[in-house]
């Protein structure tokens, strides 16, 4: 394989783009110039500390357990970033780092079981950081989506409580639109690709040199794999949540809605 | 003979289906809402809970239905403390009908199935004849029939579940007078059939049509026998909401 590196000169070549912003900025008095440079340097440093011990962790001579432990923190961090999305969703930390993990689990095994891929640091960590990245955005939206359908409809919600359902019945029409609503535009992007957009992965194996044939099996695995880990998250966030919102004698509790 | 609770305390002593004791409810902003309230819904009877906004009324069918769950005192159904009893159970024995219908998506045929999923047909319009409809309806979409064909459709969705006790809350504030007078009309069948009614208004001329027996809240609380007849003596009784 002939790989394709940039290089420090390519970098600092690239650098003439953010000057080209910072001249704008100047000439147009957005008064962005300070927020340019501390974004490009903020991501540059972020970028190389994570590449410098990557290298480390993806190094064939490591242990494979400092890649896992990579994805511990990939998992926690996921749930982090979750909760800062979804404030007014109750109990999103621990719901989210969960279903980030049953992903992790359930399609890593799949992926390694089948021997789709070999069990290596190289494999672990880019597969786990793909899926808890689609995961998360998902998450998000159907966490947000659940609360805001069950509020809204909260009439309706109680309405079919007072008449003997169960939390489950009652809350079913409305998780299930919401779970729709998360999975959807996986399954639109997934129709789409090729057609209209080359995905990430596969623009990053073309650019370093690996055949286009290569690179779309490699694409479509990790597609196939999104959708899945899309599917459980998002499955895991809703049967989570709902029980939360409902008490266990089938009660709907009070959602305090964040204001945006 | 109408009995005004507060002014008869007597009256109280048959034994009731549905039976606050007591009852307290503190809110989740710890207010207090309702406050050591007692009272009985006897079967067959119209059973009429009036006074102010706010009194805390909503509240007590609430409580009623198991929606929610009193801080201090007990809810009995037939003697059993519905803390104890399953709530879904419960609640089809309790029937709830709200203030505003509530039609859920799709036609009236499957909102009455998710009262009675196994409802043949002629139960349906059996059920639907009884609130003053028909079979036609069966086949149209819930949410654009009128505000009193849906708050029909929406009793006899709760009847569908075969309740002894049936709350009504403020059922034909949301109605014209026609629809106000059908709704009574249907309430009062219900009593005859030995359903034990709770309606709850704030309109003192429909109390004094339907109710066997009116019991006054003020303020969270059973009202005294002076503020009982002070709130029924209104001549300016606040007719509608
Ligand atoms: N879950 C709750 N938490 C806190 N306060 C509440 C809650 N539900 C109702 N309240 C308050 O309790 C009081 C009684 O409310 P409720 O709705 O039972 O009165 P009401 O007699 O039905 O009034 P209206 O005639 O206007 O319908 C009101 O002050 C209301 O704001
Ligand atoms: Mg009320």
């Amino acid at each position: 394989m002939n790989a394709t590196t940039i290089g420090w000169a390519g970098l600092v070549g690239s650098f003439a783009l953010v000057a080209i912003a910072i001249a704008l900025s100047f000439w147009q008095r957005l008064h962005l110039t300070r927020s340019i440079v501390w974004a490009s340097a903020r991501a540059a440093v972020q970028l190389l500390l994570v590449g410098i011990a990557l290298r480390l962790v993806l190094d064939s001579k490591a242990s494979v357990w400092w890649a896992w432990l990579w994805v511990i923190v990939m998992i926690g961090f996921a749930g982090f970033t979750i909760r800062g999305r979804a404030k007014e969703v109750p109990g999103i930390f621990v719901l989210g780092t969960l279903s980030m993990a049953t992903v992790v689990v359930v399609s890593l095994s799949v992926i390694f079981g089948f021997h789709v891929f070999p069990v290596e640091g190289r494999t672990i960590v880019p597969l786990a950081g793909m899926m808890i990245g689609n995961s998360m955005t998902a998450c998000v939206l159907v966490g947000r989506r659940i609360v805001g359908e069950l509020s809204d409809k909260r009439d309706e919600v109680e309405a079919r409580l007072a008449l003997g359902l169960s939390w489950q019945d009652a809350s079913r029409p409305y998780v299930r639109s919401a779970l729709r609503t998360a999975l959807v535009p996986q399954i639109e992007s997934t129709k789409a690709v090729g057609l209209v957009f080359l995905p990430g992965a596969m623009t990053g194996l073309v650019l370093a040199g690996v055949d286009a044939v290569d690179a779309v099996t490699v694409q479509l695995a990790i597609m196939y794999l999104v959708l899945g880990s899309v599917a459980t998250s998002v499955t895991v966030i809703g049967l989570g949540l709902t029980r939360r919102v409902f008490t266990p004698d089938h009660r709907l509790r009070l959602i305090v809605r964040a204001s945006h | 003979m109408l009995a005004i609770m507060g002014l008869d305390p007597r009256a109280n002593h048959e034994p009731a289906l549905l039976d606050f004791d007591t009852v307290s409810f503190v809110g989740l902003d710890g207010a207090t809402i309702l406050e050591g309230v007692t009272l009985g819904i006897l079967e067959g009877q119209v059973s009429v809970v009036a006074g102010p906004s706010g009194a805390g009324k909503s509240t007590l069918l609430r409580l009623g239905n198991r929606l929610e769950v009193p801080t201090a005192g007990a809810v009995r159904f037939r003697g059993e403390d519905l803390g104890l009893s399953d709530p879904r159970v419960l609640r089809r024995n309790v029937g709830m009908v709200f203030q505003k219908p509530i039609p859920f998506a799709g036609t009236v045929r499957s909102n009455l199935k998710v009262a009675d999923p196994v409802a043949n047909e002629s139960e349906l319009g059996n059920v639907l004849q009884r609130v003053g409809l028909d079979s036609s309806f069966l086949d149209r979409v819930a949410d654009v029939l009128s505000g009193g064909e849906a708050q029909r459709m929406c009793i006899a969705r709760t009847l569908l579940t075969k309740p002894a006790v049936i709350l009504m809350d403020e059922p034909t504030s949301a109605l014209d007078p026609k629809n106000r007078l059908g709704i009574e009309a249907l309430a009062r069948e219900l009593a005859n059939e030995g359903i034990g009614v709770v309606w709850v208004t704030h309109d003192l001329d429909q109390a004094h049509r339907i109710a066997d027996r009116i019991h006054v809240l003020v303020d969270g609380r059973n009202a005294t026998a002076s503020e009982t007849s002070l709130y029924l003596a209104q001549d300016t009784p606040e007719v509608g909401t």
